[in-house]
C-alpha cells in the first residue's frame, strides 16, 4: 500500500444479521487517495479484511454513478455523508482530511431492517409502489404520444420529481423515519401529468396506506428529508401530497 | 454440425413483422393462466417482458440480484432514446432507422431483426409517455428530440440526463403494477446460478437467495434471459459493479450459442482512470458530442506541457488545436459513431497528444456552446451589445439546463469545474453487442430459452448506434417476446406444471451447491477482486480497443494460466448460508474468466476489421476498419464442448434491402 495519502480511522456498524445485536468495530486504513470515492476507500479496506482472514463489511452498492439508488450509508450522522445531493457513491475522498474519524451506520428505520452490517432491506419500498405508483395502461393501449400535449412547466415539474432514486435516505434522515418524500414524489409525478388524472384519488390513499402499514412514521416537517435527498426533491412534494391525500379524501373516495 | 435455423420469415422486408404478427399461434387466454414463465432479470428489457406477458395472463415469476427490480443497470442510461417517428419533420422514417442501424453496425447485424426493432420503436415512445415518463418537451407541450451519433436526424428523444432512469422507472411501474395484482411474482435477491433442462427444453431455473443462501428450485414453461451485457470482463467499464455474465454464461454451458462474443462497445466519452484505486468508470452521455467539441494540442510541446501540469487546457491558443474528429470527418464530425471516435482518440494518444498525466485523455470543450447559446440568449432578450461575461453566464445557464446532471457528475468524481474547463474523457468499455445467439423470435438454440436485450446478440452487428440500447430493450420486451413466445407455448398448453422435486432439478441444484462448495473448499490467498483486475487488464491490453493476432494468442493462454490459479487460490470468506458479497462475485469472475477467453477465441477468429472489433492487421491505409465481406459476412455462433472448447456455427448474413458498402462518415 502507498505510504502518501490519507490515514483515517473508521467506526463501522457490524451486524451478522438481522436477528443478531450490532456494535461499531473500530478500523484504521492508510494511504486514501482524495480521488478515490467513499465505496473504493470501502473497497481498500475489505480487501485489508480478506487478506487478514476477516469478514469483509457488506454494504450495498450497485451503479456507482449515483443513479441507481442501491447505496445507502449513514455517514457522521447524515445519510450519504457531507456533501449536498450526493448519493455515497459519488462522494469522494477529497471531501475528508488525513487523521479524520468517520462514522458509518446503515440506514435505521423500523421499515428498512437490517440484513448485515451496512445492507438493509428496502422492500417496502417496492411494496409501496406496487400500491398505486404506476399509471394502469396495458402494453399496446398507448396512442400517439404527440396526442397529448403537456405543459413543459408541468413536465418539467413532473420530471424533477420523477428523478426520485428510491434510496430511502429520506426516511433515514427523519426522526420519525418517515417516507412521506419518497411517497410524494411519486404521487406528484402523476398527479401533474394528465395521464395519472383517472387514478389519482385512489392512487393517493393506496400509497399512503400502505406507507402507514409498512411501520413508516409520521410526517412532522421537519425538512430533514429533502434536506438530505441527493437528488434535490422539493419538500413542495409533500405539500402536494397532503393536499391530494385531503382532496380525494373529502371527495369521498 | 447443427444448422442454425434464424427462423426468418419470408416476404419482402416492410411485411416480415405484419405477416408474422397475423399468422403466429396464439394461446387463450385459459390456457395462458396455466402457463408460468420466468424473467431473469428486471432492466428494460427484463421489467418491460415481465409486465407484458403478466397483462397477458401469463403467470410470470421474475428474478433480479438487485434489491430491488427498480436498481438494473439501465437506470443508468443517459443520453435518450431513438424512434423513427419524424416528428421533426427532418426526414426520418423506419428504413432510414433501420438503415442507420445496419450501416453503424458496419453490416454484421441480421436485416429482419433490426427492420422490426425500426418498426416498432414509434410505439415504445407512445407507451412510454401513457406510463407516465417524463420526456423533455417543447414549450408547446410537444416531444422534444436531439441527434446523435451516426445519424443526421433528430430522432432520440430524453429526459434531461436520466433517460434511462426514467424508462425503467416506467417499466417498474408496470411491472409494479402486476406485482400488486398477483401477476407477477418478484424475488429480488435472488441470483440465477442454472438453467434446468428437461427432455431437451429449459423447464426452469435454480437460484440463490442472496440474504439466506438457500437455494431454491424453480420451474417455467420457458424462461427469458433479459440479464444484459459482460461488459465487467474487461473489470474497468461503465456497468454496475453487479452486472455479470453469469446467467448467460450457465445457458451457454447448458447448450445455447454464443454470438459474436469479440463484440464489444467502448464507449469514447467517459472520465479517465484516476488510479489503481479505480472500481469503475463513468460515462459522460454521448450527448454531451451534440455540443462539445472534441480537442487535442496540434503541437507534441504542448501535449507534454499539459502531462506534466505546465500548462492547462485554457493556456492553449485556438490556432493550436486539434479538433481531430472535425478534421477527419467533416460530414459528421463530432458525432460519428462510437467506434470511430473511441479509436481517433487512442489514435491521438498514442502518438502522444493525450492531455492529462497518464497521457490517455482527450479534451471535451463547451467554450464553444457556452457562447454560441449565451449569443442566442441574449439576442432572444434583446440585449445590445452584451459583454462577453454576460454571455458566458447566459450560454451556462442553458447548457445547465440541458447537461446540468452530467456537468454535476463530472465535478463530483474529478473536483474540476467543467463549466470553466474543458472536460476530459477517454474511452472505456460501455456495452457488448454480442450476446446469446437468437433466432428471429428471440429464442436461443436451446428450446424454451429466450434472451431479450443487452443479453442477446441480435440487432446491433459490430457496433451500436447511441440511443438504441433501450430501444433494443423495450422493443424486446413490449412488443416481440409478447407476439413471438406464443409460437413456442401454444405447442404447450397441454405440458402440467412440472414439479420441482424432479431429478433434473435435483442434479440441477447440487450441482450448483458444489460449486459453492468448492469456492470455499480453496481456502487460497487472494481475494477475487484481485484475479478480477488481471483478467480485466489482459482482455483491456490484448483484446480491447485494438487486437492482433500475437496478443491474442497470449491472452487466451494468460486466461488458461489464470482460470487455473483462481481455482486454486481464491479466498472466499464467510458462508455459504449467509449474506455473502464475495461467493456472489467468485461465481461471476469465474464465469467472466471462461468467457474472456471465448472472446478472445472470436476475435482471433474473425480475420477483420468491423464496428468495435479492429484487428490491427485489417486497416485501410487511413487506418480505418476493413471489413472483409467475402469471408466474414456471418454472425459468429459458438457452441461450448467443455471447458475451454468450442465449435464454430456460421450464420450467413444476407442483405436483401441495404448494398453492403464500406462505412464512411467523411
Amino acid at each position: 500500500m502507498s505510504t502518501t495519502g490519507m490515514n483515517l480511522t473508521l467506526k463501522i456498524w457490524r451486524q451478522k444479521n438481522g436477528n443478531e445485536r450490532g456494535r461499531f468495530e473500530t478500523y484504521p486504513v492508510s494511504g486514501i487517495s482524495e480521488d478515490m470515492s467513499f465505496l473504493e476507500m470501502f473497497d481498500v479496506l475489505n480487501e485489508q479484511l480478506i487478506t487478514e482472514g476477516k469478514d469483509p463489511i457488506a454494504f450495498d452498492h450497485d451503479c456507482r454513478e449515483g443513479i441507481c439508488g442501491m447505496c445507502s450509508m449513514y455517514i457522521n450522522g447524515q445519510p450519504h455523508g457531507p456533501n449536498d445531493r450526493v448519493t455515497t457513491c459519488q462522494l469522494h475522498m477529497r471531501s475528508f482530511k488525513n487523521g479524520d474519524t468517520i462514522v458509518v451506520e446503515p440506514w435505521r428505520a423500523a421499515a428498512f431492517p437490517v440484513i448485515k452490517d451496512l445492507a438493509v432491506d428496502r422492500s417496502s419500498f417496492d411494496r409501496i409502489i406496487a400500491a398505486g405508483g404506476f399509471v394502469s395502461v396495458n402494453t399496446g393501449n398507448a396512442q400517439d404520444a404527440n396526442s397529448l400535449p403537456i405543459a413543459k412547466e408541468n413536465a418539467d415539474e413532473a420530471f424533477a420529481a420523477a428523478a426520485c432514486i428510491g434510496c430511502g435516505a429520506c426516511v433515514a434522515a427523519c426522526k420519525n423515519s418517515s417516507a412521506m418524500l419518497f411517497v410524494s414524489a411519486k404521487v406528484s409525478q402523476l398527479a401533474l401529468l394528465p395521464q395519472g388524472e383517472p387514478e389519482r384519488r385512489e392512487r393517493v390513499i393506496n400509497m399512503v396506506n400502505k406507507m402507514d402499514e409498512e411501520g413508516f412514521g409520521n410526517c412532522t416537517n421537519t425538512g430533514a428529508c429533502a434536506e438530505e435527498c441527493p437528488k434535490g426533491i422539493s419538500l413542495e412534494n409533500i405539500a402536494r401530497l397532503n393536499r391530494e391525500f385531503l382532496l380525494a379524501n373529502v371527495s369521498g373516495k | 454440425m447443427t444448422k442454425l435455423n434464424s427462423k426468418i420469415p419470408s416476404g419482402s422486408i416492410d411485411t416480415k413483422w405484419t405477416q408474422y404478427k397475423a399468422s403466429v399461434p396464439l394461446v387463450n387466454p385459459a390456457n395462458k393462466r396455466k402457463i408460468e414463465v420466468i424473467v431473469v432479470g428486471t432492466g428494460l428489457a427484463g421489467a418491460s417482458a415481465a409486465s407484458s406477458l403478466a397483462e397477458l395472463g401469463y403467470k410470470v415469476k421474475a428474478f433480479c440480484f438487485q434489491d430491488s427490480p427498480r436498481r438494473a443497470h439501465s437506470i443508468a442510461a443517459q443520453g435518450g432514446i431513438n424512434a423513427a417517428k419524424n416528428y421533426q419533420n427532418d426526414g426520418d422514417s423506419v428504413y432510414r432507422l433501420f438503415y442507420d442501424t445496419i450501416k453503424g453496425g458496419d453490416y454484421r447485424a441480421r436485416e429482419a431483426n433490426v427492420h422490426r426493432l425500426s418498426e416498432v420503436s414509434g410505439s415504445i415512445i407512445d407507451q412510454c409517455v401513457a406510463q407516465g415518463v417524463p420526456f423533455a418537451r417543447e414549450y408547446g407541450g410537444l416531444l422534444s428530440n436531439r441527434s446523435f451519433g451516426g445519424t443526421q436526424v433528430q430522432r432520440t428523444f430524453y429526459a434531461a440526463g436520466q433517460t434511462g432512469q426514467q424508462l425503467l422507472l416506467g417499466a417498474y411501474s408496470s411491472l409494479q403494477r402486476q406485482v400488486g395484482m398477483g401477476n407477477v411474482q418478484m424475488y429480488s435477491r435472488h441470483e440465477m446460478l442454472d438453467i434446468v433442462m428437461i427432455d431437451g427444453k429449459a423447464r426452469g431455473i435454480i437460484a440463490r437467495n442472496l440474504i439466506t443462501g438457500e437455494l431454491e428450485r424453480h420451474f417455467g414453461h420457458a424462461v427469458l434471459l433479459c440479464s444484459g451485457g459482460y461488459g465487467n470482463v474487461f473489470y474497468l467499464s461503465t456497468n454496475a459493479m453487479g452486472s455479470n455474465v453469469t446467467a448467460a454464461w450457465k445457458a451457454h454451458r447448458k447448450g445455447a450459442y454464443f454470438g459474436n462474443p469479440c463484440f464489444t462497445q467502448i464507449h469514447p466519452t467517459c472520465i479517465p482512470v484516476s488510479g489503481d484505486h479505480q472500481s469503475k468508470l463513468t460515462l459522460m452521455s454521448e450527448s454531451l458530442r451534440n455540443d462539445g467539441r472534441i480537442w487535442v494540442p496540434a503541437k507534441p510541446e504542448d501535449a507534454k506541457a499539459l502531462q506534466n501540469g505546465t500548462k492547462k487546457a485554457n493556456d492553449i491558443p485556438e490556432a493550436d488545436r486539434d479538433y481531430y474528429l472535425e478534421r477527419r470527418y467533416p460530414a459528421f464530425g463530432n458525432l460519428v459513431p462510437r467506434d470511430v471516435a473511441s479509436r481517433a482518440a487512442k489514435e491521438r494518444c498514442d502518438a502522444g497528444f493525450g492531455v492529462n498525466p497518464t497521457g490517455q485523455a482527450v479534451f471535451l470543450d463547451y467554450a464553444a456552446a457556452i457562447e454560441r447559446y449565451g449569443k442566442i440568449e441574449a439576442t432572444k432578450q434583446n440585449l445590445s451589445n452584451p459583454d462577453s461575461a454576460t454571455i458566458k453566464a447566459l450560454g451556462k445557464e442553458v447548457v445547465k439546463e440541458k447537461y446540468g446532471n452530467l456537468f454535476d457528475m463530472y465535478l463530483q468524481i474529478t473536483g474540476e469545474n467543467p463549466y470553466e474547463t474543458p472536460m476530459k474523457i477517454y474511452p472505456a468499455v460501455h456495452y457488448t453487442m454480442g450476446g446469446l445467439w437468437v433466432d428471429y423470435e428471440l429464442m436461443t438454440t436451446v428450446p424454451g430459452l429466450y434472451a431479450l436485450g443487452e443479453a442477446n446478440f441480435s440487432d446491433h452487428g459490430a457496433n451500436r448506434l447511441g440511443a438504441s440500447a433501450l430501444m433494443q430493450g423495450l422493443a424486446d420486451g413490449y412488443f416481440v417476446i409478447p407476439y413471438t413466445i406464443g409460437n413456442y407455448l401454444s405447442q404447450d398448453i397441454r405440458t402440467a406444471a412440472i414439479p420441482t422435486d424432479h431429478p433434473a432439478f435435483v442434479e440441477a441444484e447440487n450441482n450448483v451447491r458444489e460449486q459453492i462448495n468448492k469456492f470455499f473448499a480453496i481456502k487460497g490467498t487472494k481475494s477475487v477482486d484481485y484475479f478480477h483486475k488481471r483478467l480485466g487488464k489482459i482482455m483491456w491490453d490484448k483484446c480491447g480497443m485494438a487486437r492482433n493476432e500475437k496478443g491474442l494468442k497470449e491472452a487466451i493462454e494468460e486466461i488458461r494460466a489464470l482460470r487455473i490459479e483462481f481455482w486454486s487460490d481464491v479466498r472466499i470468506p464467510g458462508e455459504s448460508n449467509e449474506f455473502n458479497p464475495e461467493l456472489e462475485k467468485a461465481g461471476r469472475v469465474a464465469d467472466f474468466i471462461e468467457l474472456g477467453e471465448l472472446m478472445c477465441l472470436d476475435a482471433l477468429t474473425r480475420e477483420e476489421s468491423c464496428g468495435g472489433h479492429f484487428r490491427e492487421e485489417h486497416q485501410t491505409e487511413e487506418g480505418e476498419a476493413l471489413r472483409h465481406d467475402d469471408k466474414f459476412a456471418f454472425v459468429s455462433a459458438w457452441e461450448m464442448k467443455e471447458v475451454g472448447k468450442w465449435e464454430l456455427h456460421k450464420e450467413e448474413l444476407v442483405y436483401e434491402n441495404i448494398k453492403i458498402a464500406q462505412r464512411s462518415y467523411k
